[in-house]
């Protein structure tokens, strides 16, 4: 098993017995690649954290913490076994799309731009998913507060 | 000109809508109808004749849904049609969405299990499951959940499989016409219904499974009922085969239609029965396996066709498959202790709180404050009757989870949708939403 990513900006990592790499945003894009010929074929899960409320967590030496991480969970299932990619995203800033490499991060890229306003550069259609197109702000982020912004109602005068 | 034809104003959702073909590029069309999926050169020649030989006022955009009976909830879907045949599908989706991963921000993760147990609520008990082996993990006790609890858990588990299925045959029997056989599979799935009340009190939404184990022992006599559901259910599996499997109408219907291939299936991050439909035998509990299964004997039930078909004939035979785990779950059911005794996590027990000021105290504090879980982050993942259903927990130390995401196996298998239908018959349309047996309280969360 362990396929090694010989790729610059790769810091391997083990959490609770689970293999996780942290990659930069700039080699983020390749190293899925590598990974899919090593084996990697599905992506099973995308997400994201905000970590604004909990700035000082632990992250590996070489790693430089941000604002947001996006979680990437591939599976091999040749070789039954999974890994997961963390890559920090400051605020404001986008990544690239994987969705050239796995077409099924087509909905979760765009969950994750909903929930989190994090872009995704290359991805085909990037609007929101879950809420709707004239939303303002992102659910999911930590400055988002529940019970502190007035309810919207979509097509309601203000 | 294209015509779109819309309940109103009230339904629209801007870009997240289908577009008009006028509109979009060549290049975005062919996104659209799946040429990124690595498809064989025959089935990519094929997808530009879908594409690109339709003048733009020979199509017709419209709306299936969000209110719509076929649809399993309010998913809405948008089809460009040419006469009877679809050209292109969009899911619209989000109509139901609550904010489940924003709530369970504020849960402690004992109150935890009562949001996620409502996401798939055609299996609560599985996505209770998944969250408690991700919290667990967390807490680094899920070497120490005792014997009687895993099993256990594997039994509510299968039986929750078994009555997730028997729902899909019923709603896959309403959708394409067999009326009788949406009341026969009500009927089969009430049953397990009352034996899940029985044993939690409650039908649906159980928050049972709970981090450390399970809330309560089984029931006296919780065998019988078992072993009652085990004798009744083969004879009743028997008619839904002369009822609908052997029946020309039922094939005719099914058969070829909502194809999809294995690498299309992969690359769609497509679990469950819809993978296995497609002849690849993946299951979670046999591959990457969890609680119990490496103990039990089953078999994952694959497909050959990857249709609606296979998949309808995929999940009748796991009833069965969930039916032979039962049966070695009720042999080797040891007995013991139905939750961890780690007083981190466990209350005292009832009896203790009347006689005891620190217990009382003990109790108050963990269905309160909650329990402390160290920071870090996990991901787990189980098979649930939809496919492989995960739960992402990132924790700060704190009492309840910093962030919590939930894999919902429906949320990815809705994408198959725009692949399986495209060059397919509005009728078939329906066919082919019940065949992903998607619940949209887990797509939306």
């Amino acid at each position: 098993m362990a396929t090694t990513l010989d790729l610059p900006g790769v810091v391997a990592h083990e959490s609770h017995g689970q293999r996780v790499l942290f990659v930069e945003k700039t080699t983020y894009l390749a190293a899925v690649t590598a990974l899919y010929d090593a084996g990697f074929t599905m992506c099973v899960d995308l997400t994201a954290v905000d970590y604004l409320a909990h700035a000082s967590r632990v992250v590996p030496d070489g790693v430089v913490a941000q604002r947001f991480e996006v979680v990437v969970n591939l599976l091999s299932l040749a070789n039954r076994e999974r890994v997961r990619l963390r890559v920090q995203v400051g605020d404001g800033e986008s990544v690239a799309s994987l969705f050239d490499v796995h077409p099924s991060t087509e909905a979760m890229e765009r969950e994750v731009f909903d929930m989190f306003g994090v872009r995704f550069d290359g991805h085909p259609d990037l609007t929101r998913i879950l809420m709707p197109e004239d939303w303002d702000g992102h659910p999911l982020r930590k400055d988002y507060a529940q019970g502190r912004i007035p309810v919207q109602f979509k097509g309601a005068a203000s | 000109m294209t015509t779109i034809v819309s309940a109103g104003a009230a339904t629209s959702e801007g870009g997240q809508e289908l577009r008009p073909r006028g509109e979009i590029s060549q290049k975005a069309l062919m996104r659209e109808a799946g040429a990124v999926l690595r498809l064989s050169e025959s089935a990519a020649a094929a997808l530009s004749d879908v594409v690109s030989d339709v003048d733009e006022d020979q199509s017709m955009i419209i709306n299936m849904g969000p209110q719509h009976p076929s649809t399993h909830g309010v998913l809405r879907l948008m089809l460009e049609l040419q006469g009877e045949t679809v050209l292109r599908c969009k899911p619209v989706i989000g109509y139901l969405h609550t904010g489940m991963e924003k709530t369970g921000e504020s849960l402690t993760y004992l109150q935890g299990g009562t949001n996620v147990t409502r996401m798939d609520y055609l299996s609560p008990l599985n996505n209770e499951l998944v969250f408690s082996m991700a919290t667990e993990k967390l807490l680094g006790i899920d070497g120490e959940i005792p014997e009687r609890a895993q099993w256990m858990r594997m039994l509510l588990s299968e039986l929750n499989r078994m009555s997730s299925h028997l729902l899909f045959l019923a709603t896959n029997g309403m959708d394409l016409g067999a009326v009788s056989m949406m009341l026969y599979g009500w009927r089969e799935r009430e049953e397990v219904l009352r034996f899940f009340q029985k044993v939690t009190g409650l039908r649906m939404n159980h928050n049972f499974i709970r981090p450390g184990g399970l809330a309560a022992d089984l029931p006296a006599g919780w065998r019988d009922d078992v072993l009652h559901l085990l004798e009744m259910l083969p004879d009743r599996l028997a008619e839904y085969e002369i009822l609908m499997t052997g029946q020309p109408i039922w094939r005719e219907r099914l058969q070829g239609v909502g194809v999809i291939t294995q690498s299309e299936a992969i690359a769609l991050a497509a679990t469950g029965p819809i993978l296995r439909s497609t002849g690849l035998a993946w299951d979670l509990r046999r591959d990457l396996p969890y609680l119990k299964y490496r103990e039990v004997e089953f078999d994952v039930v694959v497909g050959a066709h990857g249709d609606a078909y296979d998949r309808y004939a995929i999940r009748l035979q796991e009833i069965r498959e969930s039916m032979r785990i039962v049966r070695q779950i009720l042999d080797k059911m040891p007995s013991g202790d139905y939750r961890i005794q780690n007083k981190k996590v466990t209350p005292p027990p009832r009896g203790r709180i009347d006689e005891s000021m620190e217990a009382l105290i003990h109790h108050f504090k963990i269905f309160t404050e909650g329990f402390k879980v160290p920071e870090g982050e996990v991901y787990v993942a189980i098979e649930s009757p939809r496919g492989e259903i995960g739960c992402y927990i990132a924790s700060d130390g704190s009492s309840v989870p910093y962030r919590m995401h939930v894999r919902a196996p429906s949320f990815v298998n809705v994408q198959c949708l725009p692949h399986m239908m495209r060059g397919g018959l509005v009728a078939d349309a329906v066919a082919v939403i019940s065949s992903i047996d998607p619940v949209l309280g887990e797509v939306d969360r």
